[in-house]
């Protein structure tokens, strides 16, 4: 009972929050909204059983993500309410297309089953989580059978950050730059030079 | 009464929903956009899991797993391909992006 009142609070909270992150008119808005989505997403996973993912989610995408929207939205300086002129133009057609893929999803939804023979091709069967918590089953199978899989993952993270960095660098041309090797590269004979400098008249000139 | 499979399905399509209306709602703005993609990846993610619970399988957590990791990935280069097109341009909207005129 309990269960079912915080699944149908969770997932109230979360459809009506990824409502308000593509209708919202402020881009900042739809990003709390967004954060708020992926909060109740995370309860709703805790409900599922699946602890770690849980937590995966708020860290990783409340933590990680949804700041980096927000920082990107705050950095552009962009009219968006010149950008939400004309939203009722394509209104007809993503209204076609969501009803669409709603009632296709709902469909399925209403005519699947599950076969006999799944439960037989089960490889990793979650054991009770009095015994194993999940993130220790999760850690005991990720690392052994699906290492390959998460040094992939790795792979695919490594790829993102040097991706990023290199499209967003940019090397201004104004600022000083420290160069360790012309430093090094210095010698005594092109830097200084003797300057016989006549009493009473003072350096006027051959500083340059 | 007892939340089965069914129901988290059922929020998981609506998410799916959300999303890709969006996408279609907002043409002009490609950081909702990719807002957007959160939300059907988010969907995809709610499903593997349920199933996973649902069937006893830990496989489909792991796949969970990486699909979050990818999902990170892609939001990590969208946003800095965005910065990069609005250092050129000036502008976030999707109808701008036609220099290669193709």
């Amino acid at each position: 009972m309990i269960a079912a009142v915080f699944f149908y609070l969770f997932a109230s909270i979360c459809v009506a929050s990824a409502f308000m992150v593509i209708a919202a008119r402020n881009p900042v808005h739809s990003v709390l909204f967004l954060i708020l989505t992926f909060v109740n997403a995370a309860g709703l996973f805790v409900l599922m059983g699946a602890e770690f993912l849980a937590m995966i989610l708020v860290v990783v995408y409340v933590g990680a993500v949804a700041v980096l929207f927000l920082f990107v939205v705050m950095m552009l300086d962009v009219d968006f309410v010149e950008l939400r002129q004309g939203v009722l133009n394509y209104l007809p057609i993503g209204a076609l297309v969501g009803l669409v893929v709603l009632v296709e999803l709902l469909l399925v939804l209403g005519g699947w089953a599950i076969g006999e023979n799944v439960t037989a091709a089960i490889t990793a069967p979650i054991p009770p989580a009095a015994d194993v918590s999940n993130t220790a089953a999760l850690g005991a199978l990720l690392y052994t059978r699906y290492v390959y899989f998460f040094q992939a993952a790795g792979v695919v993270l490594l790829v993102a950050m040097i991706g990023a960095i290199v499209l967003t660098l940019r090397h201004k041309p104004y600022v000083r730059r420290q160069s360790i090797a012309e430093q090094n590269a210095r010698s005594k004979a092109s830097q200084l030079s003797v300057k016989q400098v006549r009493s009473g008249e003072g350096l006027s000139q051959g500083l340059q | 009464m007892t939340i089965g499979l069914g129901h988290y399905l059922s929020v998981a399509a609506i998410l799916f929903t959300l999303g890709i209306f969006g996408i279609f709602l907002n043409r002009k703005n490609v950081i909702v956009i990719l807002m957007s993609i959160e939300l059907i990846l988010l969907a995809v993610n709610i499903n593997m899991v349920a199933f996973s619970t649902h069937l006893g399988d830990l496989v489909g957590q792991v796949f969970a797993l990486l699909i979050l990791t990818v999902a990170a990935a892609e939001a990590a280069i969208g946003l800095a391909i965005l910065v990069v097109f609005f250092r050129n341009r000036g502008s976030i909207a999707v109808e701008d992006v036609n220099l290669m005129k193709g």
